[in-house]
C-alpha cells in the first residue's frame, strides 16, 4: 500500500546514506530468475557435449582447458547482467559496492547448483538414450575425477566466485573493467589462435616466439599468459592516456580560438582529418592484405581463401538484402550456378558436354548464366513482398540444388557423384592457381574481392544504389517518387547473382570438384547470418562479419580457426544471431549513417562542454561545474 | 488560360469492396492554380490523390494530364509525366540522408547506367554533380533549415516540421508540373504553418508549380487557395472560392453534422 516503500531513496535526507544500499537489500526475484536461467544454460552447455569434447584442448597449460572454460564463462556474464541497472535521469543512482558482489555471487551459486543437480543426476540415473552426453566422461569432468560429493559442492562455490567477480565489475570504474575484459579476451584469443600464430611465426621466421608462448599441448604456458595479459593492459592504458590528452587538447584548442568559427567550417575540418586518416588506414590495410599472404603458411592461406570466398558471397547478398532490402533466402543458387558452370565448361570429366575451356572464359559464361538465372528467379519473385518473397526465394534455392542432383539432368551434371577433375586457373600464362597451393588461390580470391568491393562501393553511391536504398526504405513511396522499382530490384538480383557466381567459380577451381550437397540451404543461411552479423548495407561490416564468423568458426563446409567448435558452429551462429538482433541489431560495424548520427551527438556534447567551460570562465570558475562530473 | 485543363478528371469512381470511396467525381485544375480539397475524415480525399498518382487503380472514369490519359500507368511513369505528391503520414526514406532523399527522387529525370557508375564516366560525374546541385537547390527553398550539416544527416533525426518540409522538397526534386500536397501543415504549430503557407504560395508564384492540396486547417485554405472543392462520402458537394464554399449550408452540415441545422 505504501507508495514510499517503492521509492525509499528518492526521499532520503542525506544523499550519501540513501545512495548506498544494505548488503541484503537485494532484488531476490531477479536473482532467482537469473540463477534459474543460468542453471538452464549451464546444464545445456554441459549436455551439449562441449566440456567433454573441449577438455583435451588446453588454453593455459596446466590449469585451464577449453572444456572448463565453457562452464565458467556463463556465470560471469549472467552475474554481470544481473547487476546492470539503468540510471534514470532525476533518480538517485546508487553507489556500487558489496551488495553487487553479493548479488553476483548469489546468482552464480544458484545457477551452478544446476551443475550440482547434474552431477547427482548422472550418478543415480542413466538416461544416455535420449541424452548422448549424459555420460561418465561428463561426470568425470564435473567432479574433477574426484568424489561425487566434491563435484556437488564445488560448482556452487565456483559459481559464487565467478559470480562475485562478474557482479564486482560494476564496482570498478568502466576503464578498469573494460581493460580487464580486453586482457582476458586477448589471453583467450592468443590461446585459441595457437595454430595461426604458430603458422605466422614460422612465416616470419620467428619460431622462438611461438615456441615460448605455447606449451607442448598447444596451450599458452603460465608465464606467457601473464605476459600477454600485461601487454594487453599496457596497450589499453596507452589508449586511455592518448584519449585523455586528445580530449584535453581538443577542449583547450577550441577555447583559444578567437571567434567562434562557423559550424560548417568546424565540421569540414573534422571531416577532412577523419577522411585523411581513413585513407591512410585503407592504404595500410591494402598493403597488408597484398603482402601478408607471402609470409603465411598453408593453413592460414587456406583459411583466408575460404574467408575470401564468403566475403564475395556476402558482398553479393549484401546488394540484394542490405541495399535493396529483398530478403533472399536462396542465394546459394547463384553460388551453385557459378560453380557448376565452371565445372562443366572446364573439366575433362564433365559427362555430356566438355569443351575444356580456360577458366577465365568459363567464368565469363558463368557470369552470364548467373545473371540470367538472377533474372529468371527475380522476375516472379519481385512482385512479392516481405515474408512471401523470402519463402519463394528459399524454394528457388532448393530447386537449383535438386535439379543438379536429379536423374533427369544427371547426364549433364552427374547427379550426386558431382563433377571432378576440374583443372586450376591459368592466369594468362603467367601463373597457375591450383587448390593445393592455397597462396595462389588466396591471391585469386583477393583479386575478385577487390572487384566486388569496388562494384559495391561505386554502385552504392550512384543512381541505382540510391534507388535500391529507396526501395528498401519504402517501396511504395519509391515508386511514387519516380523509381522504376521493378527494374531496380531486377538489377539488384542480377548484380548479386554475378558476384555470387564469382565465388562459385573460384570454389570449383580451388576444390577441383563440385557436388550438389555443397550447395545446401545452410549455405544461404550462413551467408545471410554473415551479412546480418556484420552490418547490413555496409561493406566493411560485411567483410568483418565474414572474417569473424567464417574465419573463426568456419563456413558450412569449411573449417575455421576454432576447429574444436566445428560441431557447434551452427549452434553458435544461431546464438550469435539472436544476441545480435536483441542487443545490436545494426550489426558489428554499423553503416556510416548510423555512425554519423552518433558523431553528431558527440559534437553537440563537445559544444555543450565548451559552453559550460566558457560560462565557468565568465563567472570566475564558480560552482556550476559539478555537473560536468569532474573529480575534485 | 489554356484551352485544355492541366488535370482533367471525369466520372471517377474508386470502389474498395463494398465501399464507394470516390463516387462519380469530376475535377479539373488549370495551370498555375492552387486548388484545395477539403472534407471531413473519410471523405475520400487521400484516395483521390492515390488515384491520380497511380497507387490506386480507378474502378471507372478518366484521368487526363495535359490531355493524355494517366490510366493504367505505373506510379513512376506518372511521376515522370510531371505529377509529384507528398504523404499525409510523412513517409521519408528514413535511413537515407536528407540530401539522398532529394537525390533519389530525381531518378526519373536522370539516365546514367550502372556501367557509367562502375567506370566513373564523364556522364556519371557531370550527372551526379547536377543531381547533387539540384538537390541542394531544392533544399535551399526552405531557407537554412535543411542545408549545411543537415545534408548528411539521416532523415530520421529531423524534427517533425522539417520532415514535412523535406517531403515537399523531395516532391519538388522530381521536377513536376503539378504537386499534390496531402495535409502539408498537419501537426505544425501556428508559426510554422503560417510560414509554410507562404512557401506554398511561393511554390506557385516563383517556381511555377500548379498545386492541389488537401488541408484541414481552414486558415491555410483561406489564405492560399484559388478554388476549393469539398468532398463528402466520395462526392464533390461544393465547389467555388473559399468564401462561397464556407457559406454553403451543405458544407457546414457535412463538417458539423445534423446539429448545425438546428442552430
Amino acid at each position: 500500500m505504501t507508495v514510499t516503500g517503492d521509492f525509499p531513496t528518492t526521499q532520503g535526507t542525506s544523499a550519501d546514506a540513501a545512495s548506498r544500499r544494505r548488503l541484503l537489500d537485494q532484488d531476490w526475484q531477479k536473482l532467482v530468475r537469473a540463477g534459474g536461467i543460468l542453471a538452464l544454460g549451464q546444464v545445456f552447455i554441459a549436455l551439449s557435449g562441449m566440456p567433454v569434447n573441449f577438455d583435451r584442448r588446453l588454453l593455459i597449460d596446466p590449469i585451464l582447458s577449453l572444456g572448463y572454460l565453457s562452464l565458467i564463462w556463463l556465470p560471469l556474464v549472467v552475474s554481470y547482467w544481473v547487476g546492470r541497472e539503468q540510471v534514470l535521469e532525476g533518480m538517485t543512482a546508487y553507489a556500487r559496492g558489496g551488495r553487487d558482489v553479493l548479488a553476483g555471487a548469489i546468482a552464480g551459486a544458484l545457477g551452478n547448483a544446476g551443475l550440482t543437480l547434474l552431477v547427482v543426476g548422472i550418478t543415480h540415473f542413466d538416461i544416455r538414450d535420449p541424452l548422448v552426453n549424459w555420460s561418465p566422461q561428463l561426470l568425470a569432468i564435473l567432479h574433477f575425477e574426484e568424489s561425487v560429493w566434491l563435484g556437488a559442492v564445488i560448482w556452487p562455490v565456483i559459481g559464487a566466485a565467478t559470480g562475485a567477480l562478474g557482479g564486482g565489475m560494476h564496482c570498478a570504474s568502466t576503464r578498469i573493467t573494460r581493460t580487464a575484459v580486453i586482457a582476458g579476451l586477448t589471453v583467450f584469443g592468443a590461446a585459441v589462435l595457437e595454430s595461426v600464430i604458430t603458422d605466422l611465426s614460422q612465416g616470419f621466421h620467428i619460431e622462438a616466439v611461438s615456441d615460448w608462448l605455447y606449451g607442448p599441448k598447444r596451450g599458452l604456458t603460465y608465464p606467457a599468459a601473464i605476459v600477454v595479459a600485461v601487454a594487453a593492459i599496457a596497450v589499453m592504458a596507452g589508449i586511455w592516456a592518448y584519449r585523455d590528452s586528445a580530449m584535453r587538447a581538443g577542449l583547450v584548442g577550441s577555447r583559444q580560438s578567437p571567434a567562434a568559427p562557423g559550424e560548417s567550417d568546424r565540421s569540414r575540418t573534422v571531416w577532412r582529418r577523419f577522411i585523411s586518416r581513413r585513407l591512410l588506414g585503407y592504404a595500410l590495410v591494402i598493403a597488408a592484405v597484398v603482402v601478408l599472404p607471402l609470409f603465411l603458411g598453408r593453413l592460414t592461406n587456406e583459411l583466408l581463401a575460404n574467408v575470401g570466398l564468403f566475403i564475395l558471397l556476402a558482398l553479393g547478398l549484401n546488394i540484394i538484402v542490405g541495399l535493396a532490402g529483398i530478403l533472399d533466402l536462396g542465394y546459394v543458387a547463384f553460388f551453385a550456378v557459378g560453380g557448376y558452370s565452371v565445372a562443366v565448361l572446364t573439366s575433362p570429366g564433365s559427362p555430356r558436354f566438355s569443351p575444356e575451356m580456360p577458366w577465365f572464359g568459363a567464368l565469363f559464361i558463368a557470369m552470364l548464366l548467373a545473371g540470367l538465372v538472377g533474372l529468371f528467379i527475380g522476375a516472379p519473385v519481385i512482385r512479392m513482398r516481405g515474408d512471401y518473397l523470402a519463402v519463394v526465394t528459399l524454394g528457388f534455392g532448393e530447386i537449383i540444388r535438386i535439379l543438379l542432383l536429379s536423374d533427369w539432368l544427371s547426364g549433364t551434371f552427374n547427379g550426386a557423384q558431382g563433377i571432378t577433375n576440374i583443372p586450376g586457373v591459368e592466369v594468362f600464362g603467367l601463373a597457375t592457381v591450383r587448390g593445393f597451393e592455397p597462396r595462389s588461390v588466396l591471391y585469386l580470391v583477393l583479386f575478385f574481392c577487390a572487384i566486388a568491393i569496388y562494384v559495391s562501393w561505386r554502385l552504392e553511391n550512384s543512381r541505382i544504389g540510391r534507388a535500391w536504398m529507396a526501395v528498401r526504405e519504402d517501396e511504395t513511396v519509391a515508386e511514387v517518387m519516380g523509381v522504376d522499382t521493378v527494374s531496380a530490384k531486377l538489377m539488384a538480383f542480377v548484380t548479386g547473382a554475378v558476384l555470387g557466381s564469382f565465388s562459385g567459380a573460384i570454389l570449383s577451381a580451388k576444390v577441383g570438384s563440385v557436388f550438389p550437397h555443397s550447395f545446401a540451404i545452410i549455405v544461404s543461411i550462413v551467408i545471410l547470418v554473415v551479412v546480418i552479423f556484420g552490418g547490413m548495407g555496409n561493406i566493411p561490416g560485411v567483410i568483418a562479419g565474414a572474417v569473424v564468423l567464417i574465419g573463426v568458426l568456419g563456413g558450412p563446409n569449411q573449417p575455421g580457426l576454432l576447429q574444436e567448435f566445428a560441431e557447434y558452429k551452427i549452434l553458435i551462429y544461431g546464438a550469435l544471431l539472436v544476441w545480435m538482433m536483441l542487443q545490436r541489431s545494426e550489426g558489428l560495424i554499423p553503416s556510416v549513417r548510423r555512425a554519423q548520427e552518433l558523431h553528431i551527438d558527440e559534437m553537440n556534447q563537445d559544444a555543450w562542454l565548451r559552453a559550460q567551460a566558457e560560462a565557468d570562465d565568465a563567472t570566475g570558475g564558480g560552482g556550476g561545474n559539478s555537473s560536468v562530473g569532474e573529480q575534485p | 488560360m489554356s484551352s485544355v485543363p492541366m488535370l482533367e478528371i471525369t466520372g471517377l469512381h474508386v470502389v474498395f469492396g463494398g465501399l464507394h470511396a470516390i463516387n462519380d467525381l469530376d475535377f479539373t485544375v488549370d495551370e498555375g492554380e492552387i486548388v484545395a480539397v477539403i472534407g471531413p475524415n473519410g471523405a475520400g480525399k487521400t484516395t483521390f490523390f492515390n488515384a491520380i498518382s497511380g497507387m490506386v487503380k480507378p474502378t471507372e472514369g478518366q484521368i487526363a494530364f495535359e490531355g493524355r490519359s494517366l490510366l493504367g500507368l505505373d506510379p513512376n511513369k506518372i511521376t515522370s509525366r510531371g505529377i509529384a505528391r507528398t504523404f499525409q503520414n510523412v513517409r521519408l526514406f528514413a535511413n537515407m540522408t536528407v540530401l539522398e532523399n532529394v537525390m533519389v527522387s530525381q531518378h526519373c529525370r536522370t539516365g546514367q547506367r550502372m556501367v557509367d557508375a562502375l567506370l566513373q564516366t564523364r556522364r556519371f560525374r557531370t550527372e551526379e554533380e547536377q543531381v547533387r546541385a539540384r538537390g541542394k537547390e531544392v533544399l535551399g527553398f526552405f531557407g537554412t533549415r535543411l542545408t549545411g550539416y543537415r545534408f548528411d544527416q539521416p532523415a530520421s533525426v529531423l524534427s517533425y516540421a522539417n520532415r514535412r518540409r523535406l517531403e515537399i522538397a523531395r516532391a519538388m526534386a522530381t521536377s513536376p508540373k503539378l504537386i499534390l500536397l496531402d495535409e502539408p501543415v498537419a501537426g505544425m504549430n501556428p508559426v510554422e504553418s503560417a510560414e509554410l503557407t507562404g512557401l506554398i504560395g511561393k511554390l506557385r508564384d516563383e517556381m511555377g508549380y500548379t498545386i492541389v492540396l488537401i488541408e484541414h486547417d481552414m486558415s491555410v485554405v483561406r489564405d492560399i487557395s484559388d478554388r476549393v472543392v469539398v468532398l463528402d462520402h466520395g462526392e464533390a458537394i461544393a465547389r467555388g472560392t473559399y468564401a462561397e464554399v464556407s457559406a454553403n449550408p451543405q458544407v457546414i452540415e457535412a463538417y458539423l453534422g445534423q446539429s448545425a441545422k438546428g442552430s
